[in-house]
């Protein structure tokens, strides 16, 4: 095995642009212990670890910098609203959106689905209508939609996976109609990895008139995200899945369509005017903007992404490739082992089940071994459904872990395979 | 022996291996399924009840090694003992189980059931132990219900 792993780590030296070794070293998290062991973090689909720069971002917002932001006169305001107002500079230019003010701050990627889902969806949804999601959503891109449709009398259509994890094309055609009129997708499954062709289902979509809602979760860690070449309507994401803090996500939308929609919540910053008889809505993006927004969140994030854009996605993405192939292969040893979620393009990360060893199992003992991964349905149920387990266990790798990683949670694997013989 | 050998004792990885009262029981005279969302955990009690007295038990599901192995391991305490003995077995055992690690424990008192004390080091993992006693008590009191964790 020793041999594989140097051929890769060949490889991977050859890339001048990444030492990983040094990556490691901005994140202060990773030299900590856990059970007496060296901390191996395999849940980075669950939330991602941060590095030094981000963390010296918010502790030096809250050392010299905070205020509240748009409207105050004073320095410390102006100075907190330039930086916030600069954070959102950054993540359009990151996504490549072509307005500042298409990009909205929410608490994450669950309040922008929710976001669309209620202020375009009840405008625009109505009874006949459909909605069309996938068999692969996480809960937070199912449930808004439910409730918008039942709201609304709309239908909601779910394209089917197959047994690779990936869409059923075919399928997808069929069920694509006049009637569609909103397609929600996620772009990188959380629970089986898979990465959707979503250039292909945008621009099917848009032949029939509907608008579409990519969630990138999973994907704007990963891969280079241009919104005006993907031509999405919406693109949603979380700032802690790509190293910033939590409670901090975006919410792209097309400006005439961000124009065109109510505001989701009411409140302080997303007016012009108040008076008892008549409110004036302000304008993009605060007029989506109710209340004090998470400042350091935003400006946390900014950091995270001048992080990455520093290494390099598309550098990130190769690196992370080639840990998900050496992980594959090194678990395919096991014949216990089944991976859920088979696709030819996948993400970074192997959900898999083990014969008569339960994942909440597994776990617990890869706990013990200091080895954190994620166990159960990943708020995908109808993936579990569809694959026939109650749970799976999910080893999602980031940019910071390394080969030698791999090797001690396969053995950690044997080991505890071994004792429930 | 650390906390994960007494979680994860031979006991409890044999009744997992090998769990007993394994099935359905025909005579049933109550039965309750139950079931926890967040793990896919599924479990089905069959109980025959004579005067108050259980006199035979089975079970059937899908769970991790504490959840089977706990009940498997309940249903060989349960047979000739009355409904409340039952009763007041469990809440011994569920105040053990949500106890402080450090707390004193008198293993006395459960008996076999004491294999489970290590798992009060693990809170999350105090619902796999639990699950199929909860299950329990809700088809003694109702005969034929649905049990789900929250």
């Amino acid at each position: 095995m020793e041999t594989k792993t140097e051929s890769l780590k060949f490889d991977i030296k050859k890339k001048k642009d990444f030492d990983v070794q040094s990556i490691r070293k901005d994140f202060p998290i990773l030299e900590r212990l856990v059970r007496d062991k060296p901390l191996i973090y395999f849940d980075n689909a669950a939330t991602t670890q941060k590095p030094r720069q981000v963390i010296d971002t918010i502790y030096n917002y809250y050392l010299y910098l905070n205020s509240n932001i748009h409207r105050g006169v004073h320095y410390l305001s102006q100075a907190a609203t330039t930086e916030f107002e600069c954070s959102r500079n950054i993540v359009k230019s990151f996504i490549n959106a072509k307005f500042d003010e298409e990009i909205i701050f929410t608490r994450g990627a669950t309040e922008a689905i929710n976001l669309v889902a209620f202020s375009y969806g009840e405008t625009y949804l109505s009874e006949g209508d459909e909605v069309l999601i996938s068999h692969m959503e996480h809960h937070s891109n199912i449930v808004p939609w439910q409730i918008v449709c039942s709201k609304t009398g709309a239908k909601l259509k779910v394209i089917p996976i197959d047994d690779n994890g990936e869409l059923i094309l075919d399928e997808f055609e069929k069920l694509l109609t006049p009637k569609t009129k909103i397609v929600s997708i996620v772009h990188i499954s959380n629970s089986l990895g898979t990465i959707n062709p979503i250039e292909h289902i945008i621009e099917r979509a848009h032949n029939v008139g509907a608008v579409v809602l990519i969630d990138g979760s999973q994907s704007i860690q990963h891969l280079p995200i241009d919104v005006q070449s993907l031509n999405c309507d919406f693109f949603v994401f979380s700032g802690h899945k790509i190293y910033g803090p939590t409670g901090i996500g975006v919410l792209y939308g097309k400006k005439d369509l961000l124009e065109s929609m109510p505001p989701y919540q009411g409140g302080g910053d997303m007016i012009l005017s108040v008076s008892f008889e008549k409110t004036i809505y302000n304008i993009l993006p605060h007029k989506f903007e109710a209340g004090t927004p998470h400042i350091e969140g935003a400006i946390g994030l900014a950091s995270a992404i001048r992080y990455v854009q520093n290494i390099g996605l598309d550098v990130i993405f190769d690196y992370e490739t080639q840990l998900l192939q050496y992980a594959t292969e090194r678990i395919q040893e096991i014949s216990e082992v089944r991976i859920i979620g088979t696709a030819k393009n996948k993400a970074s990360l192997i959900s898999f089940i083990i014969d008569n060893v339960h994942p909440h199992d597994v776990g617990t003992l890869l706990d013990r071994d200091g080895i954190a991964i994620r166990t159960g349905h990943h708020c995908t149920e109808p993936v579990m459904r569809r694959f026939g387990v109650p749970a799976t266990s999910r080893a999602s790798f980031a940019f910071y872990n390394t080969f030698e990683e791999i090797d001690v949670f396969v053995s950690s694997l044997k080991k505890i395979i071994n004792k429930f013989k | 022996m650390d906390e994960f050998d007494s979680l994860y004792q031979e006991v409890i990885l044999d009744h997992n291996k090998n769990p007993r009262n394994f099935g359905e029981l025909e005579s049933a005279t109550h039965k309750a399924v139950g079931h926890n969302p967040l793990c896919g955990d599924y479990i089905e009690i069959f109980l025959k009840v004579n005067n108050n007295v259980v006199e035979d038990v089975k079970f059937k599901g899908v769970g991790c090694a504490i959840s089977k192995a706990s009940a498997s391991i309940m249903t060989t305490v349960l047979k000739s003992k009355t409904v409340n003995e039952i009763k007041e077995l469990f809440e011994r055992y569920h105040k053990i189980l949500t106890s402080k690690p450090d707390d004193p424990v008198d293993t006395n008192e459960l008996g076999k059931l004491s294999v489970f004390v290590g798992v009060r080091e693990f809170p999350v993992r105090v619902k796999c132990a639990t699950l199929a006693w909860h299950t329990l008590m809700e088809a003694l009191e109702k005969k034929d219900s649905l049990y789900t964790m929250e």
